[in-house]
């Protein structure tokens, strides 16, 4: 487990470069600030930056590097209220959106209307990119969505603020114009619907960036900006005492307990869960690992032993606790049911650890109605209003993976080990499956199905569930918020579940559970 | 001369008005109420709530600030003697300690004033009477020729009566010029011609004044006691040669150097002395010492003095107890023969000064403000208190620290000790300086004499500009990261609810990679630059160049405001404490072996905006309108704030007023001229002035 971890760290440590030496050097060169530096010093100064998928566009696009699909999301403390903030890196290819650029964008957005946080933007980007126009401008998950949510936030009053450091054109311009308050850096960032080349072609006008839509024009003529800055800092500070006028206010509503460390030392899980997913071992080794004080108290521990579910303290915040002890059967399905149906009623955030190879097959399960107590299970998940968290600390295979909150299930954060493989179902079943599948059809018509034909077919089926069963493959593609090393598991699950705590409690409706 | 007592004034002292202020004031206080004295103070309007106030019993307001409205007025302070009840008056030391009028004014109004008679203090002012009346009683004095006669000859005669070497000044002199230094008989011709031609041509004078010269003179003086009955007493001499601008910086007592025979003979001469002028009380005999240890009357101060606390120290008594015994009329508590000076004693006085500038006194808040605790061994007398201002008004003393040894060699050691304790920010104090003076080889070697900060410039003033050490620069760099946290904290505390949140955090947590980001500070005009990396462990790896990483570990254990934090710390296994004060942009650092600053330089964007507001070249108009008045000419001096024009736009006067204090060198427009928004209307002069 530490070499998959030290893997994750050094890949993240290249990815936090951005856009190369060269690029970085340029951009210093205009007297700009890298994007992380634009981050953390609008963040409070020594205060948590929780990143979301800093491996997204990881080996994406064949021999173009997108590192961390050219944009930095995640949730920071501005002046004591958390916010999402979305950092355009410039020096990735000039910051313009990939398709996982607005899927990560959209994502960043989605947590803070979730979750009721400010959103802050940091514009330098080259806008669409152009030569994926088809892959991010007109689908209901493209370019347009990134402002139809601005509005829908702000109607939601969910602050809405934009940095302007670079440049807005086109869409872009739409972000600053879509945000409640504006600053631009005066001589730096500029916001037109068309550039000066483009107005030029249209109209024969000769104009220069500056004129055309810099912050002079723009916070004294246009309006569309309401602050000039002299420069990144400058303008990051100003964006710093916005935020402190939003009186914005965070009420926990739950009974809290100061929190306690662990008993047991969070990196021991490295020695408890190690990277061979068919070594089984006891999940609550893990959750004691996790929980304050280790301390954790179980309920229905003696039914449908193959799901633990139990209340415990997490920072001190309360949190039901659903993790796979091994496969699901009907009883695990519906002590899961039951389970969360209480955490439901009283309030209380749910945490998914999730390992699983899926739902008890064979003929006696499906007489047992494993298909409808399984479904059971789905309908409780899915309906839950509680703050939903998943963390993939295994595998993460078929319908086991809806059951216990995958991403189609909307948690409000999804984080996986790096020891994990997410699919359909394993590798060596699918590649079981298929063969079975064509050795049946070569019966059919009486002919040989061969070992060497066998192997021939099933390699590579093996070969390519283990590269898309990869937490980087997943991460890449925004299945999950990020890939986060096992002994980070409480502090990240902290930082979330405080950060829900800026939505109250919702009620929750279940739908019709099949009996 | 025979002492013969007059007559003895006894008189019941069971309140004494305290004419002064700051530490001598609480100083005599104290004495008074361990005595069961009650005590009235009298204060300025610059010192309402002063210590001196507070300690008192009553306190009455005199007048305002300066001493001459206030502290000088004699009459005043005789009134509200007079009014409450006190028999006695404590001058303390300056103000009217030794005016012989005031001290006659007192006497004629019945109340004691605590000092010796009127005709001894105008004995004494007086130079040339003094002189006189000590080289009758046998005093030794120096020695000079100050007729008419000015002949050649004459001259030389002086030279050899008064004894070589000799010095030869023009009577006009000044600034060196005419002035010559004369070893031997050999030599005086030559000198008395040069000395002459030059004073003609600076003075178109040649008078001269012979006197004796004395190398590597040393100031020792001998604190003397008398009372009324005829008993007169010295108490151990002080050593007082350490000096700048003529002010006494450290004094200690016995002075070092001398044999016991010596002592006995200046202490004796200081006796005579005080008994030529029929002395009652506190008074210091002050003698010019040479390098072969031969001693000369200079003065006499009336009065009880700054160090008067090193000889309590070594002599075990209470100098103030004595004043107010010999006062009512008792006699001395010991006499000669009782008195055995025992150890050593010295004093540094911590002034509010720049010893970079030449010692320019300073003025300023005492923002922070720590002394060590007293003890058998250390003291601390001072009038202020944290938070108290150091005033334009008064001598710019902060406070003395006395500390007493077996002997010179520790008693030094534990000034040194005690002077790193004494932690002050709000303004610029001389304490580096008293401690590099303190731990100077020669100054323990007891090499002084008046001159040796001038000897000594060079090595005395170069540890002010020494940058810092690596652990001292890293302490800086921790100081500025807990700070952040603290702020953090305390933020959060108000805004969120969210108690135990781990967003709370101040480590600077991030995940899968370690957060590092860039700190400056400049020491003095060198810029530092850090690179700090939060470790996972809470530990911070600061990097100040390409060699030099240090692993620092650190945390707040006590804080006395937002602004006072004190820190452990440990250095690349090193262990530290420090306390670290923020003020006006800098950091001061107290450690338990030095003390030092650090600045946080101000982002660009606020030092761009005061400096467009310094600097700027002009005004210009806000907005479109007609001028309607112009109240600058060419060349006026103007201020921030003043108003140069007026403008009507849309109905509404406007003020054009100066953002800076500036030279008006051209204005643009005249009365009824119409502006368009943002065009210059004045120009100013390009100002010299711009820190």
């Amino acid at each position: 487990m530490k070499s998959v971890v030290d893997d994750l760290r050094q890949v993240v440590d290249n990815i936090k470069l951005g856009g190369g030496e060269k690029a970085r050097q340029r951009h210093l060169s205009k007297n700009k600030l890298l994007p992380r530096d634009r981050l953390d010093k609008l963040i409070d100064p020594g205060s948590p930056f929780l990143e979301l998928s800093q491996l997204a566009g990881h080996k994406c696009y064949g021999k173009e590097e997108v590192p961390a699909a050219g944009i930095v999301t995640g949730i920071g403390r501005v002046s004591g209220t958390e916010c999402v903030i979305v950092v355009n890196d410039p020096t990735v290819k000039g910051g313009t959106y990939y398709p996982l650029t607005v899927k990560k964008h959209l994502r960043a957005q989605e947590i803070a209307h979730q979750n009721q946080l400010p959103c802050i933007y940091l514009v330098d980007s080259g806008g669409a990119n152009l030569p994926r126009q088809d892959e991010v401008f007109p689908d209901v998950g493209h370019f347009g969505r990134i402002f139809y949510n601005q509005a829908n936030m702000s109607s939601d009053r969910i602050p809405q603020v934009a940095v302007v450091l670079g440049s807005c054109t086109a869409g872009g311009a739409y972000v600053p114009a879509m945000s409640d308050e504006v600053v631009m850096v005066k001589n730096q960032g500029t916001i037109f619907l068309g550039g000066p080349p483009l107005v030029k072609a249209a109209t024969g006008e000769v104009v220069s960036a500056e004129e055309l839509g810099g912050a002079e024009v723009h916070c004294s003529v246009s309006g569309v900006s309401d602050h000039m800055a002299m420069d990144d800092e400058h303008a990051l500070h100003i964006a710093r005492q916005i935020i402190s006028n939003l009186n914005y206010k965070k009420e926990v509503q739950s009974v809290m307990q100061p929190p306690e460390k662990p008993a047991y030392p969070s990196d021991e899980i490295y020695g408890i869960v190690g990277t061979n997913l068919k070594k089984s071992y006891d999940v609550r080794q893990v959750i004691a690992r996790i929980v304050d004080g280790s301390k954790f108290n179980e309920f229905k521990a003696n039914y449908g032993k193959t799901l633990v579910t139990g209340f415990a303290r997490l920072h001190g915040y309360p949190v039901g606790i659903i993790a796979n002890n091994g496969i699901l059967f009907s009883e695990s399905a519906l002590k899961a049911t039951h389970f969360i149906e209480l955490c439901c009623q009283r309030d209380i955030p749910l945490i998914f650890l999730q390992n699983i190879t899926g739902f008890m097959v064979g003929k006696e399960y499906e007489a047992g109605g494993i298909a409808k107590n399984g479904a059971k299970m789905v309908t409780a998940v899915a309906c839950a209003k509680v703050p939903k968290f998943t963390v993939i600390i295994g595998g993460s295979y078929g319908a086991g993976n809806y059951g216990m909150c995958g991403r189609a299930y909307s948690p409000r954060f999804l984080f996986t080990w790096p020891n994990t493989r997410i699919s359909v179902m394993g590798g060596e079943q699918a590649a079981n499956v298929l063969a079975t599948v064509a050795a049946d059809q070569r019966k059919r018509e009486n002919k040989q199905w061969t070992e060497e034909e066998d192997k021939a077919l099933k390699e590579p089926i093996i070969k390519k569930y283990e590269k898309e069963g990869h937490p980087y493959y997943s991460s890449a593609r925004l299945w999950d918020d990020g890939v986060i090393d096992p002994s980070d598991t409480r502090t990240v699950l902290g930082l979330c579940l405080s950060s829900t705590y800026n939505t109250s409690p919702q009620k929750t409706k279940f739908g019709v559970f099949r009996m | 001369h025979l002492f013969i007592p007059i007559e003895v004034k006894r008189k019941k002292i069971s309140k004494v008005l305290i004419a002064n202020r700051g530490e001598i004031a609480c100083r005599v206080i104290k004495t008074a109420k361990s005595m069961g004295i009650k005590t009235v103070a009298v204060y300025s309007s610059a010192d309402q709530g002063s210590m001196h106030v507070e300690m008192a019993d009553e306190a009455y307001y005199i007048g305002e600030a300066p001493s001459r409205d206030s502290y000088l007025r004699g009459d005043k302070i005789l009134d509200i003697a007079n009014y409450c009840g006190a028999q006695a008056i404590h001058p303390g030391y300056g103000f009217l300690s030794e005016n012989a009028d005031f001290a006659e004014l007192c006497e004629s109004q019945g109340i004691v004033f605590i000092g010796p008679p009127a005709s001894a203090i105008r004995d004494m002012g007086l130079k040339s009477t003094s002189k006189q009346i000590m080289a009758d009683a046998g005093v030794p004095i120096i020695e000079g020729y100050h007729g008419e006669d000015q002949a050649d000859a004459k001259l030389k005669d002086e030279a050899s009566r008064i004894g070589y070497p000799v010095m030869l000044k023009a009577v006009c002199g000044g600034g060196g010029k005419g002035m010559r230094i004369v070893m031997n008989e050999g030599e005086f011709d030559q000198a008395l011609e040069s000395a002459r031609r030059e004073s003609l041509k600076s003075f178109n004078d040649d008078k001269m004044i012979v006197e004796k010269y004395i190398e590597e003179p040393r100031h020792v003086e001998v604190q003397v006691f008398a009372d009324q009955h005829g008993n007169a007493v010295y108490l151990s001499e002080r050593d007082c040669s350490v000096q700048r601008r003529h002010q006494k910086i450290i004094e200690e007592a016995p002075a070092p150097g001398l044999s016991e025979s010596i002592r006995h003979e200046i202490g004796a001469a200081a006796v005579r002395a005080a008994k030529a002028v029929n002395y009652v009380g506190a008074g210091t005999v002050e003698f010019i010492m040479d390098k072969h240890k031969k001693f000369f009357f200079m003065e006499m101060n009336t009065r009880l003095q700054v160090e008067h606390p090193v000889t309590e120290l070594v002599t075990n008594t209470d100098l103030v107890e004595w004043q107010l015994q010999v006062a009512s009329g008792k006699e001395l508590p010991l006499l000669q023969g009782d008195i055995e000076p025992y150890g050593h004693a010295a004093e540094a006085r911590i002034y509010a000064e720049d010893p970079n500038n030449n010692f320019l006194p300073g003025a300023g808040p005492l923002r922070h403000l720590k002394f060590p605790l007293n003890s058998d061994s250390v003291r601390i007398d001072t009038g202020v208190t944290q938070g108290d201002n150091v005033s334009v008004h008064y001598d710019p003393m902060i406070a003395k620290l006395i500390v007493w040894g077996e002997d010179r060699e520790s008693a030094l050691r534990k000034l040194v000790y005690s002077l790193n304790e004494c932690h002050v920010v709000g303004l610029n104090t001389n304490l580096r300086f008293l401690t590099d003076l303190a731990s100077h080889p020669e100054f323990i070697a007891g090499n002084v004499h008046t001159g040796f900060i001038q000897e000594h410039e060079n090595s005395l003033f170069e540890s002010t500009k020494s940058v810092l050490s690596c652990d001292q620069s890293a302490l800086a760099c921790l100081s500025l990261l807990l700070f952040e946290q603290k702020d953090g904290l305390l933020r959060d505390m108000f805004i969120s609810q969210d108690l135990y949140s781990p967003w709370n955090s101040t480590s600077g947590l991030r995940f899968n990679t370690l957060y590092s980001k860039s700190v400056t500070l400049m020491d003095g005009e060198s810029e530092m630059n850090f690179l700090v990396t939060y470790n996972r462990d809470g530990s911070y790896s600061i990097k100040l160049s390409d060699t030099l990483e240090m692993e620092v570990a650190g945390k707040i254990f006590d804080a006395e405001d937002d602004d006072t934090i004190f820190i452990n710390a440990v250095v690349n296994g090193v262990k530290h404490t420090a306390s670290v004060v923020r003020y006006n942009d800098c950091l001061h650092i107290f450690t338990a072996d030095d003390s030092f600053k650090v600045q946080v330089p101000l982002p660009k964007f606020v030092t761009m905006q005061q400096d467009s507001a310094i600097t700027g070249a002009g005004t210009v108009a806000p907005m479109t309108g007609a001028i309607i008045k112009v109240l600058v000419e060419n060349g006026q001096k103007v201020e921030a704030g003043d108003v140069l024009m007026l403008i009507e736009a849309m109905k509404m006067e406007h003020k054009i007023v100066s953002p800076r204090s500036a030279t008006v060198k051209t204005v643009l427009f005249q009365e009824g001229d119409s502006v368009e928004k943002d065009q210059s209307l004045i120009i100013f002069e390009e100002s010299e002035d711009n820190e």
